[in-house]
């Protein structure tokens, strides 16, 4: 045991010396001594027995207690409740004494059309934000770097970031109070007789308003990545390119472009691993408005089928299969943006 | 790095204590009309966008009778504002009471979700026993949500349905702003941390007196994700809440403005301001604590924050 804990510790220091060596970190990083065995070249000098690394780390161990209990709790615990996919899960009976049924409920699932038309519309959706919603962003940052004024600069951005931070909710009655039947629009439409135009209720348009509504909300936000990414381009390549005659255009297309290339194919590899994930709160609000027709989306299916319906069982065997197939594609995606140069996952998100 | 010859002018300009504007670098070809007019008109046109929609349910929720009945349901700008609208929404308990089921989880959410993703991201930020194992518990939440149901019967299990904690404790820890966290512990000195131990200061003296004051920007803003969270969380509230008492305000919010419920039997409105005004009440008081937090936060964006920690 001690042997093991000391092997696992050596590996660890190696491990944690070594510049770039967790998946979560890039580039080169500042040693860190004296706590874990200090290392030559990787090479550990001296090892230190586990039970002085206890006594000096329990502060440090008592730390991660909360978080750890949070994780088994809220995380851990809850993936194995996902054994109710293999079951005839009836509430009163409990996991313990419900029937096994085996894949049926995948079986069932595989011949319920609503789970197709879930999993089209979830596809659907994913393409349209990706065609609609993934060149804003960059585009707006180009925008915004091109602006020689640091003061409309900021305003600008500051507005921008704004409509991330609100509510899925907020953002839908936004859009009712302007676009909907009784909304704005259609008001001044009516006042000036023409027809109204059903912008929130029409299955048809549906997935173009959702792609709308993500980037009304999100699309300032998410620049701020490129934004990062473009301050990062030195400074002085756009002053040699301008003096060699090169104007505005060429300078993006040779230099602005490549530094950003990087970034770009990541965020888009990335955003492909997550194509099951569309949004959830967003569908489930206008459900009811477009019909489940359109906005009935992976999410959506499982708390519909599981939650309202009672097919508890069911809908845990959607959300498994979205989960495990998301989870596969996620990992591909890394993996794809590992075998070309680029640092992982952690560009998933930005906020 | 060499420095151009328009960062040098900026470094100067700063010296001489004028704020730092750069202005058109002298290479750069100076602006053409068109151009600007373009930009000038995407970033206006972006900015109305999303300045209309606030402004449409600020004014209307403030607009009286008369003038909306006038203007067929919406204004931009109340000729004569009153409050009538928010008087009667505040006239039963009713909203005051969704105000403090939100502002209690909201508070009690993110200071124990500052607390477990500090100790968290601090412990793990560092060369310790048990710091990778517990590392890639964390990390592993990336990749894998464990789905809505099995969730839903935790919390059941856990008999908080239908409590407030069911709107708390789920939310108390997300991988994202652990990262963002631990990215930026990783970035302290380790120098700092050894002198502290050498005076001999214990962990939790070295986190609290070294570590957290040198880290406000990162505390502000993941913080602030965590309060936004919590405030703008509407889905929660509709899985594990049946208890009207017990609504935060986005489940008002969705039930009486999104979903058009009737009001009446929840306050018992008879007359007095429009419905029309009243919805945009409950939608301006669900969007003003966000605007009053946002402008003291927003200062920390663009320090790079949260773009060190995507960088790695």
């Amino acid at each position: 045991m001690s042997q093991m804990q000391q092997e696992s510790a050596r590996k660890q220091a190696v491990a944690d010396d070594r510049p770039g060596a967790g998946p979560e970190v890039h580039g080169p990083r500042r040693a860190k001594s004296s706590k874990t065995a200090p290392t030559h070249d990787g090479i550990p000098v001296r090892t230190i027995s586990w039970k002085t690394r206890l006594r000096r780390d329990r502060q440090m161990i008592l730390m991660m207690v909360p978080g750890v209990l949070f994780l088994a709790l809220f995380f851990y615990l809850p993936i194995l409740g996902n054994v109710i996919a293999f079951q005839d899960y009836q509430p009163f009976l409990g996991i313990t004494g419900s029937d096994w049924v085996g894949l049926q409920n995948f079986v069932d699932l595989y011949f319920n059309p609503d789970f197709w038309v879930a999993l089209r519309n979830t596809i659907v959706l994913a393409v349209w934000q990706l065609v609609l919603f993934f060149p804003v962003p960059l585009g707006l940052a180009l925008i915004v770097d091109s602006l020689i004024s640091t003061k409309i600069r900021r305003w600008f951005q500051s507005l921008v970031y704004l409509p991330h931070f609100l509510s899925w909710v907020l953002v839908i009655a936004l859009f009712q109070q302007v676009l909907g039947g009784a909304g704005l629009v259609n008001n001044t439409l009516r006042d000036m007789g023409l027809d109204t135009i059903p912008f929130m209720t029409n299955p048809d348009t549906f997935p173009l308003l959702a792609t709308i509504q993500l980037v009304w909300k999100d699309a300032g936000w998410a620049m701020i990545i490129f934004l990062a990414s473009l301050a990062a381009i030195d400074g002085s390549l756009y002053e040699a390119a301008a003096a060699d005659g090169a104007g505005r255009w060429r300078r993006m297309w040779h230099i602005t472009l490549p530094g950003l290339r990087s970034i770009i194919v990541l965020l888009l590899i990335l955003r492909i691993g997550d194509i099951l994930s569309v949004g959830f709160e967003q569908f489930l609000l206008q459900h009811d408005a477009v019909g489940a027709g359109a906005a009935e989306v992976l999410d959506t299916f499982t708390y519909f089928a599981g939650v309202v319906g009672g097919g508890w069982s069911i809908g845990a065997a959607a959300g498994l299969a979205k989960g495990v197939v998301g989870a596969l594609l996620i990992y591909a995606a890394n993996k794809v943006a590992h075998k070309m140069g680029e640092p992982g996952i952690f560009q998933k998100k930005v906020g | 790095m060499t420095t151009t010859l328009h960062e040098r002018r900026a470094v100067k300009r700063r010296s001489k204590g004028l704020t730092f504007n750069p202005g058109r670098p002298v290479w750069k070809e100076p602006a053409s009309p068109f151009y600007n007019a373009v930009k000038g008109v995407i970033i206006g046109g972006i900015s109305l966008s999303i300045l209309i929609p606030i402004l449409l349910v600020v004014a209307t929720s403030l607009a009286d009778d008369k003038q909306l009945i006038a203007a067929g349901g919406y204004v931009l700008w109340p000729t004569h504002p009153t409050f009538a609208a928010y008087h009667e929404i505040f006239s039963s308990d009713f909203m005051f009471r969704a105000l403090g089921v939100s502002a209690f989880i909201t508070a009690v959410g993110t200071a124990l979700a500052l607390f477990i993703t500090i100790t968290l991201a601090y412990a793990t930020s560092r060369p310790v026993m048990f710091g990778r194992p517990v590392l890639l518990l964390v990390l592993f939440t990336l990749l894998f949500a464990p789905g809505l149901i099995p969730m839903f019967l935790m919390v059941k299990q856990l008999g908080l349905l239908n409590t407030v904690w069911s709107l708390i404790l789920p939310g108390t820890f997300a991988a994202f702003n652990f990262v963002v966290m631990r990215s930026f512990f990783m970035n302290i000195p380790t120098e700092l941390i050894e002198a502290a131990r050498i005076d001999g200061a214990s962990d939790f003296m070295i986190l609290r007196r070294i570590v957290l004051p040198l880290s406000k920007a990162v505390v502000a803003v993941v913080g602030l994700f965590y309060a936004v969270g919590f405030w703008n969380a509407f889905f929660n509230a509709m899985l594990y809440i049946n208890d009207q008492t017990l609504y935060p305000v986005q489940l008002v919010l969705r039930n009486f403005v999104v979903q058009g419920g009737s009001m009446a039997d929840a306050i018992g409105v008879t007359s007095a301001p429009p419905p029309q005004s009243l919805q945009m009440a409950i939608v301006v008081i669900a969007l003003l604590p966000i605007l009053i937090v946002y402008p003291f936060l927003q200062k920390h964006f663009n320090k790079g924050v949260i773009t060190g920690a995507i960088k790695g």
